[in-house]
């Protein structure tokens, strides 16, 4: 194990990734040590999904270094960083509609081969998230966007990540489903699971991060404890709907 | 082929409703039975082998969004690959059991064909999968082209006579009615073949990994599956199965030819659209019936036409129903999705 106290789990080193000709992220440093919940936060076309992409490796990158437990990780391909223990939550959720939601459960286990820990791993899933066992013969495609962001999670969770790339998962939602959801992120991060979580609901994501970064147009341009972040005037006027 | 009888009685009873009963015409009511059995049968027949050519199209489809043209005359090495090992094999070994050497020939077969169907994704397909939809397209008919030509370079021009190591001599398990044992095997073969398709894909790992794929390759690589892959595998078993059906269809008509694929292929593609493009189940359904309409056409459309046309314009019904189908139900009888691809 290349990891110890004092480096990173997860760094980014002057992050550069453009598509269609344009630059959505413009050279961001960002690290994330083990077993923290740190949050990405900023506006809607800021660059966070963008950057969260890149990690997981479904997005190539223009420049720069992505460093992953002492590796240099850049051309990984994403099917092998999970493998390493990276797993990603994707934007919109990302689950197979035409697939059962077990199957879909199962797809997460996809790179494991110990078949009893499996099916250990499924049982403490379906007690963390009681409505998806109840709806483990249906169409995933027939859930509601609650429960599919449920199974989306618990899919990512049968990999045994070590770090998890959290994509909105409160997009879309009513206020007491995203409640439910981020009670699952905090389970999941107490069990000491890495998260780096992307939101646009800044309020919440930094009520329940260790620290956090904000985002704007490409560049990440503040970053503190989620306590500092929440109090700073900045913050306040910016994303959470105060005058400042 | 199986010979096919034709009865023509004048029906005199038509003629003259008081009339005894006329026993020709109960004759005739026989004869009407046992074609319409035997037309079935050949339908089945050759509607199986449509369907499992069906499947490989289907599965790419599924998979890629690309209708792979060249897919028939994969169907075409098969057939003549297990010739030339059928050849080599009786050169070699006179004695050796028709069934043993048959079952050789066809799996040198299957893994001359699955090596070409990886070959033409990895050559051809794969550097093209981000291209626009046209471009892989082109590049399908281009290798079909290809096929063809080495294939005709080997094998020369000239149509060869295909070894009947099954036994064609018909047998009659109704009166009137020929079934011969090479129809009974591919029959039972392709359904065989099929059952196996499906409990692969809908019960397996890599079968799960292959649906998940086709639904979102993205999402699919994030579940740690290599996605270029599970597509290699795709076309490696679309290619398994075209090459028995090589087989199968070489050795019902008895014959052939560098061109051989080009028909059933589009025949094939037929009837994955009638089922539903993308569909494993659609194109099993989609062969059978095109095949039993086929050849139920074949038989009366003489009848139809007044005489006007034969039985050998009968690839006129599949293209009719392509045709209804592209018109009607684009989406084919069990495709769900209405599809923009391809």
């Amino acid at each position: 194990m290349h990891t110890n106290p004092v480096s990173p789990l997860l760094q980014l080193q002057n992050l550069q990734i453009s598509y269609g000709g344009i630059q959505a992220v413009k050279g961001i440093n960002l690290e994330l040590y083990s077993g923290e919940l740190v949050c990405l936060i900023g506006a809607n076309g800021a660059g966070k999904t963008t950057t969260l992409n890149a990690i997981g490796g479904v997005l190539p990158i223009a420049g720069g270094d992505i460093h992953y437990a002492g590796d240099r990780i850049n051309t990984v391909p994403a099917h092998k960083r999970l493998r390493r223990g990276i797993a990603l939550v994707p934007e919109g959720r990302g689950i197979f509609t035409r697939l059962t939601v077990e199957e879909n459960l199962r797809m997460g286990a996809y790179t494991r081969n110990d078949k009893n820990a499996i099916e250990s791993d499924l049982e403490r899933v379906y007690t963390m998230l009681p409505r998806v066992k109840e709806r483990l013969p249906q169409v995933a495609g027939t859930l509601s966007g609650g429960e599919q962001q449920m199974v989306a999670i618990g899919r990512a969770l049968l990999s045994r990540p070590k770090l998890l790339l959290l994509d909105e998962p409160s997009m879309g939602l009513a206020p007491l489903v995203v409640e439910k959801i981020f009670e699952v992120v905090q389970t999941v991060a107490k069990e000491g699971v890495t998260i780096l979580l992307v939101e646009q609901n800044a309020n919440l994501a930094l009520e329940f991060a260790q620290r956090g970064y904000v985002m704007e147009s490409g560049k990440i341009t503040l970053t503190g404890t989620g306590e500092a972040l929440l109090a700073d005037p900045k913050v306040r006027a910016a994303y959470l709907g105060e005058a400042a | 082929m199986t010979p096919r009888t034709v009865v023509r009685v004048m029906p005199a009873r038509l003629m003259d409703p008081t009339a005894a009963p006329d026993w020709r015409l109960v004759r005739l009511g026989k004869g009407i039975m046992e074609t319409l059995i035997q037309q079935l049968i050949n339908g089945l027949v050759i509607g199986s082998v449509y369907a499992l050519i069906a499947l490989g199209y289907t599965m790419v489809y599924g998979i890629l969004g690309l209708i792979n043209f060249a897919h028939g005359d994969v169907l075409m090495v098969g057939a003549l690959v297990a010739l030339q090992t059928m050849t080599f094999l009786m050169g070699m070994a006179p004695g050796m059991s028709p069934l043993v050497m048959l079952s050789i020939a066809l799996l040198v077969a299957i893994v001359v064909c699955m090596l070409l169907g990886f070959t033409m994704e990895r050559l051809a397909y794969r550097r093209l999968r981000n291209a626009p939809r046209l471009a892989p397209l082109i590049t399908a008919i281009g290798v079909s082209f290809l096929l063809q030509t080495i294939a005709m370079i080997i094998w020369g021009r000239n149509y060869h006579t295909y070894p009947q190591l099954i036994s064609t001599t018909p047998l009659q398990p109704i009166e009137g009615v020929f079934i011969t044992p090479v129809q009974i095997t591919i029959i039972f073969g392709s359904a065989a073949l099929m059952i196996g398709l499906l409990l692969l894909v809908n019960r397996t790992k890599i079968g799960r990994a292959m649906r998940a794929t086709a639904e979102n390759h993205r999402v699919a690589s994030l579940m740690g599956v290599d996605t270029n892959a599970v597509i290699a595998f795709t076309f490696v078993i679309g290619a398994g199965l075209a090459a028995v059906a090589g087989v199968m269809f070489a050795s019902n008509y008895g014959i052939a030819h560098y061109g051989m694929g080009f028909m059933p292929g589009l025949k094939a593609f037929t009837a994955a659209v009638l089922g539903g493009i993308g569909n494993l189940g659609g194109a099993m359904l989609g062969g059978i019936v095109l095949g039993v309409v086929e050849s139920f056409g074949a038989g009366y459309i003489e009848n139809l036409t007044f005489g006007f046309l034969n039985s050998s314009y009968q690839d006129i019904f599949a293209f009719l129903i392509l045709g209804l189908v592209l018109i009607f139900r684009p989406t084919g009888l069990l495709g769900e999705r209405v599809s923009d691809r391809a």
